[in-house]
């Protein structure tokens, strides 16, 4: 068995251009999801935690439970083979603009994808973070004269950040396991690299466990990253030592 | 609207039920794994820890699309090598079977750590009273710690089975005709939009309906901790 292994190794070290490329692609694709997604999630959160306009709820609501209750891979589909790829069937005009050469390439619809799926669970997290605000915390920043609008932007959702960031730790595995599906839509991540090389190699072992590899190592950092985050802003409720 | 439609549809719905029994079958299999390794998972023997902590740690931290893959790929490899040593006929793997062995492994990693979390949070007073009772250890397992487990992972449980439904899209990928396999073959012809939108309807009344028995169930099983509203 071992022996099949080292035989069968240059299906990687031929190709570790190749998953270097997919890495980076997983990378800044999950980035750019997530800071894109979070430009989506604070204000639906804010709108789902104390909106009381019904018809704006109503909406916010049913796009977290969309995106929430279908699988990611069902929505990439919907969103390119549904939209990107009809788009100029539908519109052949769309050809003619300046965005097209952009948006015949698969990489703008699985970022939409990405980026409305996280956008879907943040707004979740942030709602939970502002409904858990202590009502001191509000009742004091009113008492001081703060205009709700004030009050939210310098007490509320401080505070409700600092809840709500091993929820987001979470959700930022969460969305960078789930981004693997972005291969059956073309694009060359980590996955698609391994089975790329799968197809050209027909070895079955070596390119999955090298993506595994990968993953397992682009999670730790970010699990380290967010406990030295962690550390930096909790350390006013670190328990004091007495002693010394 | 093209005539194929009325058959296209019932195709797909026809395979709403072969999603379900994938997700019910990895269901049934992940919470055995679950259940088993949990109390490994606790161990102070390291020689049980090591080996199931890898598991979880592994299981838990590589997409499971790629598991798949490995699972499938390198499974079908593996029944190819043994076929040709004892020269028997090609032998091809299932991919119902493949599928739902690959979710149950997966969420069992996950439903591992629930149960874990679950045995933690019993006072360990009760264990404690249950040996100065003179109860064996399968005892206190059976009789003190798995009923109150249950009542803990409840939510968790829940929060697993909303993920793995929505994860079995995953085995049409690995050639299973389940609902989204089949709203593939018909987007491929025609209207992809509505029918991968008829797909996710459908995932959403099955994670709708899950969310409605979870919370009944939550209901009854806090029964005799229930805060009483007056």
């Amino acid at each position: 068995m071992f022996s099949y292994f080292i035989e069968r190794l240059p299906s990687i070290t031929d190709n570790l251009g190749a998953f270097a490329a997919g890495a980076w692609t997983t990378i800044w694709l999950v980035g750019t999801a997530l800071l894109l997604g979070l430009l989506i999630a604070v204000p639906a959160g804010i709108v789902l935690a104390r909106s009381e306009k019904s018809w704006l709820r109503w909406l916010v609501a049913g796009y977290s439970h969309f995106f929430r209750g279908t699988p990611m891979l069902v929505q990439a589909y919907i969103i390119y083979y549904g939209v990107g790829l009809q788009l100029s069937l539908h519109f052949p005009a769309i050809q003619e603009m300046a965005v097209w050469p952009i948006l015949r390439e698969a990489w703008p619809w699985a970022l939409l994808a990405l980026m409305l799926n996280t956008g879907a669970y943040t707004s979740e997290i942030v709602r939970g973070a502002i409904e858990t605000t202590p009502q001191g915390e509000i009742e004091a920043a009113r008492a001081m004269g703060m205009s709700p609008g004030l009050a939210m932007r310098r007490i509320v959702l401080p505070s409700a950040a600092r809840r709500a960031m091993s929820a987001y730790g979470n959700e930022i595995i969460f969305l960078l396991q789930g981004s693997a599906i972005v291969s059956t839509i073309t694009i060359a991540d980590i996955t698609g690299v391994a089975r790329d090389v799968y197809a050209n190699y027909s070895e079955p072992y070596l390119p999955f466990m090298m993506a595994g590899l990968l993953y397992l190592l682009i999670t730790s950092v970010v699990v380290f990253a967010f406990r030295l985050l962690e550390k930096r802003y909790f350390r006013h409720l670190k328990t004091r030592t007495l002693s010394a | 609207m093209p005539a194929e439609l009325p058959g296209y549809l019932a195709n797909i719905f026809h395979g709403a039920w072969i999603t379900l029994a994938v997700a019910l079958v990895s269901l049934a299999l992940s919470l055995a794994i679950g259940v088993t390794v949990a109390p490994l998972r606790l161990s102070p023997n390291p020689l049980l820890r090591a080996p199931v902590t890898l598991y979880t740690t592994l299981f838990r931290g590589v997409p499971d699309l790629v598991l798949m893959f490995l699972l499938f790929y390198g499974g079908q490899d593996v029944a190819n090598n043994i076929t040709d040593h004892f020269q028997l006929d090609y032998f091809e793997i299932n991919p119902f079977i493949a599928g739902c062995v690959t979710l149950g492994l997966i969420f069992g990693a996950y439903m591992a750590e629930t149960f874990r979390g679950a045995i933690l949070a019993i006072p360990h007073g009760q264990i404690e009273a249950a040996q100065a009772f003179g109860l064996s250890k399968r005892h206190i397992f059976r009789r003190i710690v798995f009923p109150q487990m249950l009542r803990n992972a409840l939510p968790g449980l829940g929060n697993n089975w909303l993920v793995l439904l929505k994860t079995t899209a995953l085995v049409s990928i690995i050639g299973l005709s389940d609902m989204v396999f089949r709203a593939d073959l018909a987007a491929k012809k025609t209207m992809p939009f509505f029918f991968y939108m008829v797909v996710a309807l459908i995932f959403l009344v099955f994670t709708s309906i899950s969310v409605l028995v979870l919370r009944r169930l939550k209901r009854r099983f806090n029964r005799g901790f229930a805060v009483r509203e007056g």
